[in-house]
């Protein structure tokens, strides 16, 4: 029943309606593909094939009421371990959670349940999603099931892993600084950040609450569209979502002003990567679309900002683990701060101790205008380029990340140089916009991403190019 | 460089009980991320804010009890590592 592993969403929708097979079938055979792979990928931190397969089990029910039912029922998919599933581990990677099992469901899973789709396991992060890599995870190292010497990205390095190496049809993970987009990229699949409140962000283990935003990891861009369909729109229990409701609409390439924003093609970019895009860019302009230079003057300072805001607003988003509420809790000591002091100390790794030192720092008194202020004032220019720019052009095209895939181990010694593999996909975050990454092509069996890049709440604009695009880079 | 006094101060601020070796690798790496930020300094102006399409102002809604799973303040105080009946439990606060 291998083939099976080779649909997408909508031919397993085709597929379970007319009886080809049920989502048992295409659980089990799921299941089986993550036992065979999963000890050398490490996609998932757990696998839950009992509580799979009884709702594949469910789905199956459903189907057979003869009634339409979602796309998205009777097929599996895997969750970023940092998303709450009512029952189910939540770790985020982190040992301060290692214990913890989540108490209720994030609004995008209860959409997803109520859809009918089967969740086969939590998938590995970098430790509260601090990462480009998933080497900060405190349990594993996710590798590139295009290459298993090299990372599959960051943080949704388990999520795009799982989907590359058929463990998963599709999976959630969540994006703040680059976390959907470059895994997809690394992992060649197509990954889409929303845009900042069109996803309910309940049950999102928060990072950096100005930027998070849940997202789908996927085969192709139909089926980002059809998992996109299910999970946005308001919710109650998010201030910050907005009355969005998705519509499809077409969006020629012929005719398309596409901008190219000259400062992400500057320096430091793989000249491979460079070729990659810019081959993608003209094929673009042979169907038809216009080809326009734009600026955004203020890219360069993008990551500076974006590592001043994300580690101030985590230092406090990550107050709450203190040993008393829930996770780990370190009861030696006489009075309640050694409490705090020792559980937060054994518990956070590395990445997470450092962001809430430097957040903790740029909003003490005496730092917080040099810093703070001074990035929120920067963000505001961020933003600016993009409303300008969009007022030019429909949509932009950039590279996802200045390089393919890294080797497993090549920059954990250097948090900074980790920090700037985020400076295609960090201003994006800063701006609030959406942007999806696709597979352009590949150097040495590496996949590389193309950034497609829309104006707030055009995610419709952006699928629809995507589309096109992915046809004619096949 | 940021001194060794200093991440001890902002280490106990943030309530992390830091390890000498993890002291001396913060000050390092602390000193060459906060370096690096200086990158701000000559941009002038964003001090107006930027609004958007579909800018949310002033999200609120009614003060109201909205509580539908019942089991919930169960589950929650289950949570805690260190509880007594429907009560988490502390150490002396002082």
């Amino acid at each position: 029943m291998s083939e099976l592993l080779d649909l997408t969403i909508s031919q397993l929708h085709e597929g379970l309606r007319d009886k080809k097979f049920s989502s048992v079938e295409v659980t089990k055979t799921y299941l089986s593909e993550i036992e065979k792979k999963d000890p050398a990928v490490e996609a998932y931190l757990a696998v839950t094939k009992d509580r799979a397969l009884e709702q594949a089990e469910a789905a199956d029910k459903i189907i057979a009421t003869g009634k339409s039912f979602d796309p998205l029922c009777g097929v599996p998919c895997s969750i970023k371990d940092s998303i709450t599933v009512k029952g189910m581990q939540a770790t985020t990677a982190s040992k301060i959670l290692e214990n913890y099992i989540a108490p209720y469901d994030a609004t995008v899973i209860t959409r997803l349940k109520n859809a009918g789709s089967v969740i086969l396991g939590k998938t590995n992060t970098d430790e509260f999603t601090m990462g480009i890599s998933t080497e900060n995870s405190a349990f594993k190292v996710t590798k590139n099931p295009h290459d298993i010497t090299r990372v599959a990205g960051g943080s949704s390095g388990g999520p795009a892993a799982a989907v590359a190496a058929r463990e998963a049809v599709f999976s959630l993970g969540s994006d703040t600084g680059g976390s959907i987009r470059l895994p997809a990229s690394f992992c060649g699949i197509v990954g889409l950040n929303p845009t900042y409140g069109s996803v309910s962000r309940y049950g999102a283990i928060a990072l950096a609450s100005s930027l998070d935003q849940i997202g789908p990891l996927t085969k192709n861009v139909e089926d980002v569209k059809l998992v996109f369909k299910v999970i946005s729109g308001k919710d109650p229990k998010d201030a910050q979502s907005h009355p969005y409701e998705f519509m499809e609409s077409d969006h020629s390439l012929k005719g398309l002003r596409i901008g190219i924003p000259k400062e992400y093609f500057a320096h430091g970019i793989d000249p491979e990567v460079e070729k990659i895009v810019r081959a993608a860019i003209l094929k673009a302009e042979k169907a038809g679309a216009e080809v326009v230079e734009v600026s955004l003057p203020h890219t360069e300072h993008g990551v500076a900002v974006y590592y001043i805001i994300v580690p101030a607003e985590a230092s406090a988003n990550l107050a709450r683990y203190d040993g008393i509420k829930y996770g780990l809790s370190v009861q030696e000591g006489s009075n309640l701060l050694d409490v705090y002091l020792k559980s937060r100390g054994r518990g956070f790794g590395k990445e997470p101790k450092r962001r809430i030192l430097i957040g903790t720092y740029t909003l003490s008194a005496g730092y917080y205008d040099a810093y703070y202020k001074k990035a929120q004032e920067v963000r505001n220019l961020i933003k600016k380029d993009f409303v300008e720019a969009f007022k030019k052009v429909d949509v932009m095209f950039a590279p996802v990340s200045p390089m393919p895939a890294p080797k497993i181990g090549e920059k954990t010694n250097d948090p900074l140089s980790m920090y700037l593999m985020d400076i295609y996909t960090c201003p994006v975050k800063l701006a609030g916009v959406p942007a999806l990454s696709i597979p352009a092509g590949t150097m040495d069996k590496l996949p590389v991403g193309l950034q497609i890049i829309g104006n707030y709440f055009e995610e419709n604009k952006i699928l629809s190019v995507a589309s096109q695009m992915e046809k004619i880079l096949q | 460089m940021i001194s060794k006094q200093e991440v001890e101060r902002i280490a106990k601020l943030a309530r992390l009980e830091l390890t000498e070796e993890e002291i001396i690798k913060m000050q390092k790496d602390l000193s060459s991320i906060l370096d690096y930020m200086d990158i701000l300094k000559k941009v002038k102006g964003g001090k107006e804010t930027v609004h958007v399409k579909n800018d949310l102002v002033n999200a609120v809604r009614k003060d109201e009890v909205s509580m539908k799973e019942s089991h919930l303040p169960e589950d929650l105080i289950q949570a805690a590592p260190n509880k007594q009946d429907m009560y988490i439990k502390v150490k002396a606060v002082l």
